[in-house]
């Protein structure tokens, strides 16, 4: 749940992934005449969504499945490529200053609107100006608030200029644009949310065109036949909403439905594991952009101590507990960033499975003695503490359960509190009522994770609930997101990564593997250090095996 | 008989009130905030800026009392309001694009629960602990018992994975647009069986239940005595005399789930993927969409209360015993 909410506009612009090690399978007839194949339009692909989009303007929504479908009709003027670059989308190309504060994009000439009207140098301005409106309903308003001035230069090209050297600048043109000739006046009055573009006939200038949504049953898009890059080939794409993952995996097995990327690791390894599945089915694999915690409230005496928490993450077995929780389809988590992408740093502090040495740590915490209960004690009370985490996640539970167990064995008596969602994060996380908890981050494409580390984001409303507190981090958080040179950003984000693995201000578990699977007759799918979906409008289906031909 | 009438819609008036601020009250009081689902409560890119000035367009900034005045001389110019999710439209359209396709399951599950659970009420009563008495009380409460969402995931494995003979999920197959007008029917119709059957096998024991233990008791009156005395057939006996008077009670029961048939089952709808009523209340709890939430209440309580008095009503009609008792009273 948090993993999905908390994957900000970025992680869902390209459905992403690290460095692919392992290809889950695939057809048979894989290979050379796969590749070989040329691009046909045609077809319909129909997939499920687990919840209904909340709007058809991407930019005031904040569900997975509104950006699913926003990405398709709407583009930005930057996107990612297969090995997570940016590379221009709108944009043909663009300039920035040596300083990092000014920058020019030169738009594509033959971008349109589905409606028809050009897209222009002003509807960029317009974007920005309908982003940063207070009375505009969007969460991803900090980006634009960097911004210093922008300026439509001529129609093809936009100068935006930022008063200090800001790391996300390019990344956040990727937002998606908007059209002033339809919203300028919604935007105005405050009621973007209530405009028919939000509801009815969105205008953007993606690869797919608005055709149809029945709330709760389905949202149909059309390709752009008018579309200013390649593709798109597959004709139709149908999204059904099917809130329940047993059902929406009974569907794949009836082949009512031709991808998914919400199977469990249980059907994904066991439960499909027949002939007639992989015959129908490609199947991928690549770690996701989120890592799942086991977290602390680091204003609790007990957990401050640094010793205590490495003693912890000694007495966790990852390889264990991602094969217990995840039957393997995960990778271990060293710090908050995806091994294979260009932050991560692999030379930092590691803690084997190692029990003796986290009864060492504890004993110099001043844990030693036992009680008769076998609990650890100090200054006369027992190690115990309650660990929470969200109703509806069995991974989450399962894991609990393993490091209850862990921890029983250093003498560490745990509880187990499971909530709902709403009120844990209300009345546990965000007043910081916890011992400990086992929640997980997603991440962006960005490397900046200040709003998650940094020691004034404390507040209630706040990312750092555990209150972590190190002002070399936090010097280490300013410079790496005040400078525009990857090489550069490197060097701060290599030394955070050290300071958190010898913290372990929580302990990293694992980032869990995409598995989303794909009909075997569309081809062109690609598995990607980007996963699969940045290519998605040059996927195709061969004349000889299109399933349906309405549309 | 209309001042009698006049007084319990009087009465109903303020129980409604009632009703509705304590819902409002309880609502309000349930951790989580309506907020949080628009910004992604845990984003990064979320500011606690931004989650305020949407607070204050919600008017959730202002005082509980406040808040629930504001909502109520709305309702009262029969303004539910709009939602809070971020597609923000009218409560009402919400709702009313909903209400059709559960209504509609409802009654035709609650037509087939009364054509199976009557006579097998019956049969089981005039023929009491016999096989067949045995055997559907088996049967019945297996279909209580049953956990549906267990039931329905089985029924989709065999008919739609297995067998392939019915659709899995949905209500329109997505080329539904391009099928002939019979074709399209059929489609449609296929696509219910699954659920309904699901609904009606879980609803079946109540109803027959009911029905066997009214009729149980009506046969051991004097007056059926009576009638067989009469020399009548068993068949006029049974099919006349005595279940006349053992639907009484039934009827009761059918008017009080008349509410319950706007609301929709939220395992059947969620595991069929059927967007009807049940969706929608569970959603707009889980976002904590405040209007959608108390739009329903105000919609189900209206129709209880409504439910209720024409029950009583009817009653009075029917059974001269309670007319004349009211008479008396007054």
């Amino acid at each position: 749940m948090i993993i999905r909410r908390a994957a900000a506009l970025i992680v869902l612009v390209l459905a992403t992934a690290a460095c692919t090690s392992e290809v889950g399978g695939g057809a048979s007839d894989d290979g050379a005449a796969r590749r070989a194949a040329k691009p046909v339009y045609g077809d319909s692909l129909i997939e499920a969504l687990l919840g209904d989009i909340q709007g058809l303007i991407p930019n005031i929504t904040s569900d997975s499945a509104s950006h699913t479908i926003g990405n398709l009709v709407y583009s930005g003027l930057v996107k990612r490529d297969e090995s997570l670059r940016l590379v221009g989308d709108l944009a043909e190309s663009w300039t920035i200053s040596p300083n990092c504060l000014d920058m020019t994009f030169k738009l594509k000439k033959n971008a349109k609107w589905h409606d028809g009207r050009p897209f222009t140098a002003d509807d960029v301005v317009f974007t920005y100006q309908a982003m940063i409106n207070p009375k505009t309903p969007t969460s991803y308003k900090e980006d634009f608030k960097a911004v210093e001035s922008i300026e439509a230069v001529d129609a093809q090209t936009v100068h935006v200029r930022y008063p200090k050297p800001y790391a996300k600048a390019l990344q956040s043109w990727g937002t998606t644009m908007l059209p002033r000739h339809l919203l300028e006046s919604y935007v105005n009055e405050g009621r973007l949310r209530e405009a028919p573009q939000n509801r009815e006939i969105p205008v953007g200038t993606g690869p797919y065109r608005f055709k149809e949504w029945r709330t709760g049953e389905k949202v149909v898009l059309a390709a752009n036949r008018d579309y200013y890059d390649t593709g798109p080939y597959i004709s139709r794409l149908v999204y059904r909403i099917i809130p329940s993952q047993a059902t929406i995996f009974l569907e794949l097995k009836a082949k009512g439905i031709d991808s998914s990327s919400t199977l469990t690791a249980l059907q994904y390894k066991r439960q499909t594991d027949y002939p007639a599945f992989r015959r129908a089915y490609q199947k991928f694999r690549y770690p996701s952009n989120a890592y799942t915690y086991f977290g602390f409230n680091l204003k609790d005496p007990r957990f401050a101590d640094k010793r205590v928490r490495q003693a912890f993450a000694h007495a966790i077995n990852k390889q264990e507990l991602i094969e217990g929780v995840r039957l393997g389809l995960g990778r271990e988590a060293t710090g908050p960033y995806k091994p294979g992408t260009w932050v991560y740093n692999p030379n930092v502090k590691r803690y084997p499975h190692d029990l003796a040495r986290a009864r060492q740590l504890l004993a110099e915490a001043g844990w030693s003695e036992k009680n008769s209960d076998g609990l650890l004690m100090k200054d006369g009370k027992p190690f115990t503490f309650t660990l929470m985490t969200n109703q509806g996640n069995d991974e989450r539970k399962k894991i609990a359960e393993l490091i209850q167990a862990s921890l029983r064995e250093l003498g560490v008596g745990v509880d187990i509190r499971i909530l709902e969602w709403a009120s844990f994060i209300k009345e546990y996380i965000k007043k910081r009522r916890f011992e400990a908890i086992v929640l997980g981050w997603g991440i962006g494409q960005d490397p900046d994770q200040y709003e998650i580390w940094h020691s004034s984001k404390t507040g209630p409303d706040d990312l750092n609930h555990i209150s972590y507190a190190n002002p070399e981090v936090d010097e280490m958080l300013e410079k790496g997101r005040s400078s525009c040179f990857e090489n550069e950003r490197k060097k701060y984000y290599d030394r955070l990564q050290e300071i958190l693995a010898e913290d372990q201000p929580l302990v990293f578990l694992y980032f869990p593997d995409a598995l989303p699977v794909v009909a075997t007759r569309v081809y062109g799918v690609v598995e990607t250090p980007n996963g699969i979906g940045y290519n998605f409008t040059e996927w195709f289906v061969p004349r000889g095996l299109q399933r349906y031909t309405a549309g | 008989m209309f001042s009698y009438v006049l007084r319990r819609v009087l009465i109903a008036v303020p129980l409604l009130l009632g009703i509705t601020f304590i819902s409002f009250l309880v609502i309000h009081l349930a951790p989580g905030d309506p907020v949080d689902f628009h910004t992604g409560d845990l984003s990064p890119d979320s500011s606690a800026q931004a989650k305020q000035m949407l607070r204050k367009q919600y008017g959730l900034d202002k005082p509980l009392p406040v808040q629930y005045w504001n909502w109520l001389t709305r309702l009262a110019r029969l303004d539910f309001g709009r939602s809070f999710a971020p597609d923000g439209r009218p409560v009402l359209q919400k709702i009313s694009e909903r209400l059709p396709i559960t209504l509609m399951l409802n009654v035709i599950e609650m037509a087939i629960i009364l054509v199976f659970a009557v006579p097998i009420g019956v049969l089981s009563a005039t023929r009491q602990y016999s096989r067949f008495d045995k055997a559907t009380t088996v049967f019945v409460f297996m279909g209580f018992a049953t956990p549906d969402f267990w039931f329905a995931l089985l029924l989709i494995l065999l008919f739609a994975v297995q067998l392939g003979w019915l659709p899995a999920s949905g209500l329109r197959d997505i080329n539904w647009e391009y099928l002939s007008f019979w074709k399209r029917h059929w489609d449609f119709l296929s696509h219910l069986i699954l659920p309904i059957g699901v609904a009606t096998f879980g609803g079946l024991a109540g109803f027959s239940r009911y029905m066997r233990q009214s009729m149980l008791e009506v046969v051991r009156q004097d007056y059926i005595q009576s009638a067989r005395a009469k020399g009548l057939a068993e068949r006029v006996v049974i099919g006349k005399h005595a279940l006349r008077n053992a639907m009484l009670p039934i009827v009761t029961i059918l008017g009080l789930s008349l509410p319950g048939l706007i609301g929709g089952s939220v395992i059947v709808e969620s595991i069929f993927a059927i967007p009807g009523m049940g969706q929608l209340m569970v959603q707009s709890v889980f976002q904590r969409d405040y209007p959608v939430i108390m739009g329903n209440l105000v919609i189900v309580s209206t129709l209880t209360l409504v439910a209720n008095l024409l029950a009583d009503v009817a009653y009075g009609l029917v059974d001269p015993r309670i007319r004349i008792g009211g008479r008396r009273r007054q």
